[in-house]
């Protein structure tokens, strides 16, 4: 009896010993898959800098933001990247006219008046629409809404700024929708009931109590959104095409810091050249400004959240 | 209202008149977009539908537009699933497992997840460029099927960690409680009861962000992806073409039967896509039966 007790025991303690190793080892693993993450932004951020400075010592950084040429494959070249950010900001402001007055309009019908079905349909509906592939966007933006704006404003040129900007309005009209109307359907109906109560209209209540109600969730959709149209890359080199270009005007060629990425990796660069180089310094540009935004969106959500029970 | 002036019951008609505009015009807005998707689809699909047949299909890519045909580019994007399926899902699920089961609330964590929150807003084309560096030049795996895999698996990883995350946290605590109160370990209550729970909810989150790196394109020409590749890759060390990349090829020429030619793959990429939601969608309603 004493010594199969005995047994028992030592048989249980090997087991428990085994399973804390095998605990321990899957933990590890574990914590290994967890810090993948935290080594891809080690990586990116240190592959940007490293690179940026290695252009940084070729071509003077006064230069690089405050000049107005942007000719770096050609002989004598200029590095001026301003042309680029202007084309970017060209399409992100363009895409934000459309789509925020339209996706807030679309998130306010659908937290507010649509009915509880039509809502279940139309929002995976928007989200599908949201899911479609840039590339296919830009197919749309060349095959159609191009020649649609050609009829209407005949000399606008075959890429043009107009178009692109109207295609990334259209992408990120979804985010928008969709953020924006779980931000408002989050602030509580005794709100609304309270406003209908002292005699306001739907209008009054949506605009006065509602949207100001969830505007740190409305305001961080905007950003998202505005934040994926300055990453975007396919809609826009298909689209609004190549030529750095510094004018006011949405009806010419230009070229967006993404597009100008795409045109280098497709082939013309040297490896190991300044022309290459100017790859990770547009790239640096391109991730601080995107990561700024998204950091001052997740600031608004946590700073001007209104708490409700 | 009996005693309310002439002028403010004009006033009062005025703002019922225009919140009734103001609904109407909401529904207006919102219903445009839903045409504009179907305005999309019918305009693709009249396009392209001449050009979507088996010789289509079974081709390799050509100068001239009748022989062409997106073999090359549907069977690369295959590859991609499959291997960042393979390299994405543990290592995000896992990371998603460790955040929500084992890590103690400090500042670690705290970091880790406004690092992945920032890492999901990063534009895709610098993941590609990191793919570039690090795959491609680094460790020397060339224009490779796995470089773009492995680039494509950093950029949809923040997305598997987050979707992951979600599903776990759903699980109640009472199951996490009566596994532990019965001796099963951290892991044993993890691995038998918390995964098969939150299984549904993660798998339509994989999906997902499968689905999001099949269509990315602009990764996949910064790493090198080419658009005219007539063989088809035998191993994860091939260089391959896939099929955004192929309709950004076909769509940027001039002349109007390659526009249409990547009409056809846009039909076919989206069927893949469909095909890959739908499948999301028949596993969590399989395992939600299961369950109950």
């Amino acid at each position: 009896m004493s010594s199969s007790s005995g047994q028992s025991s030592v048989s249980f303690s090997i087991r428990k010993g085994g399973l804390r190793w095998g605990e321990t080892a899957i933990k590890t693993w574990l914590r290994i898959c967890t810090l993948v993450s935290l080594f891809t932004t080690v990586a990116i951020v240190v592959l940007l800098l490293a690179e940026s400075l290695g252009f940084f010592r070729e071509v003077s950084p006064l230069e690089f933001f405050f000049g107005t040429r942007w000719v770096p494959l050609l002989n004598p070249s200029s590095f001026g990247v301003l042309p680029l950010v202007w084309g970017t900001t060209l399409i992100t402001v363009g895409a934000a006219v459309i789509a925020i007055p339209l996706g807030l309009a679309s998130a306010i019908y659908l937290s507010e008046y649509a009915s509880d079905r039509v809502r279940a349909w139309v929002k995976p509906v928007l989200e599908l629409l949201a899911g479609i592939p840039t590339v296919v966007y830009g197919y749309f933006a060349l095959t159609f809404v191009t020649p649609v704006l050609r009829t209407l404003i005949p000399d606008i040129q075959v890429f043009n700024a107009l178009s692109g900007a109207i295609v990334v309005g259209i992408m990120i009209l979804p985010t928008i929708a969709t953020l924006s109307d779980n931000a408002l359907r989050a602030v509580p109906v005794s709100l609304r009931q309270a406003a209908y109560a002292v005699g306001a209209t739907s209008y009054e209540v949506t605009t006065r109590i509602v949207v100001p109600a969830g505007l740190s969730g409305v305001m961080a959709s905007f950003l998202l959104a505005i934040s994926r149209a300055i990453g975007e890359t396919m809609a826009v080199t298909l689209a609004s095409g190549q030529t750095p270009n510094l004018e006011f005007t949405m009806l010419e060629s230009i070229q967006t810091m993404t597009a100008y990425i795409v045109q280098i990796s497709l082939g013309d660069a040297p490896s190991g050249g300044v022309a290459y180089q100017t790859l990770f310094a547009v790239a640096t540009m391109l991730f601080f400004i995107t990561l700024l935004i998204n950091i001052i969106s997740q600031w608004i959500l946590g700073r001007f959240r209104e708490v409700y029970d | 209202m009996a005693f309310s002036s002439e002028q403010e019951q004009r006033n009062l008609v005025a703002r019922h008149r225009r919140s009734r505009l103001f609904a109407r015009l909401c529904a207006v807005v919102t219903w445009s977009s839903v045409f504009l998707l179907a305005v999309l689809l019918v305009r693709v699909s009249l396009d392209g539908l001449s050009w979507l047949d088996w010789q289509f299909l079974d081709s390799f890519p050509s100068r001239i537009p009748e022989r062409a045909g997106i073999k090359a580019a549907l069977v690369g994007t295959l590859w991609m699933i499959v291997l960042v399926a393979l390299i994405a899902i543990p290592v995000g699920v896992s990371a998603a497992l460790y955040l929500e089961e084992f890590a103690k609330r400090g500042r670690l964590s705290r970091l880790i997840e406004v690092n992945i929150a920032n890492l999901a807003g990063v534009p895709s084309i610098v993941y590609g460029i990191l793919g570039l560096a690090i795959f491609v030049r680094f460790f020397a795996l060339e224009r490779s099927l796995i470089s773009g895999a492995l680039t494509m698996s950093l950029l949809i990883l923040p997305v598997i960690i987050i979707a992951s995350r979600e599903a776990i946290r759903m699980v109640p605590m009472s199951i996490r409680y009566a596994a532990l109160s019965l001796g099963a370990t951290r892991w044993q209550t993890t691995w038998s009861h918390v995964l098969p729970s939150a299984f549904p909810g993660i798998m339509t989150g994989v999906i997902l962000a499968l689905s999001r790196a099949i269509g990315e394109t602009a990764p996949l020409i910064l790493i090198g992806a080419m658009s005219f590749v007539a063989f088809l890759p035998q191993g994860p060390m091939d260089s391959f073409t896939a099929l955004p990349i192929q309709i950004y090829d076909w769509a940027s020429r001039p002349q109007a039967e390659f526009q249409e030619l990547a009409a056809a793959g846009i039909i076919v990429l989206l069927i893949v896509l469909l095909l890959m939601n739908a499948t999301a969608i028949y596993i969590r309603n399989k395992t939600e039966k299961r369950q109950k």
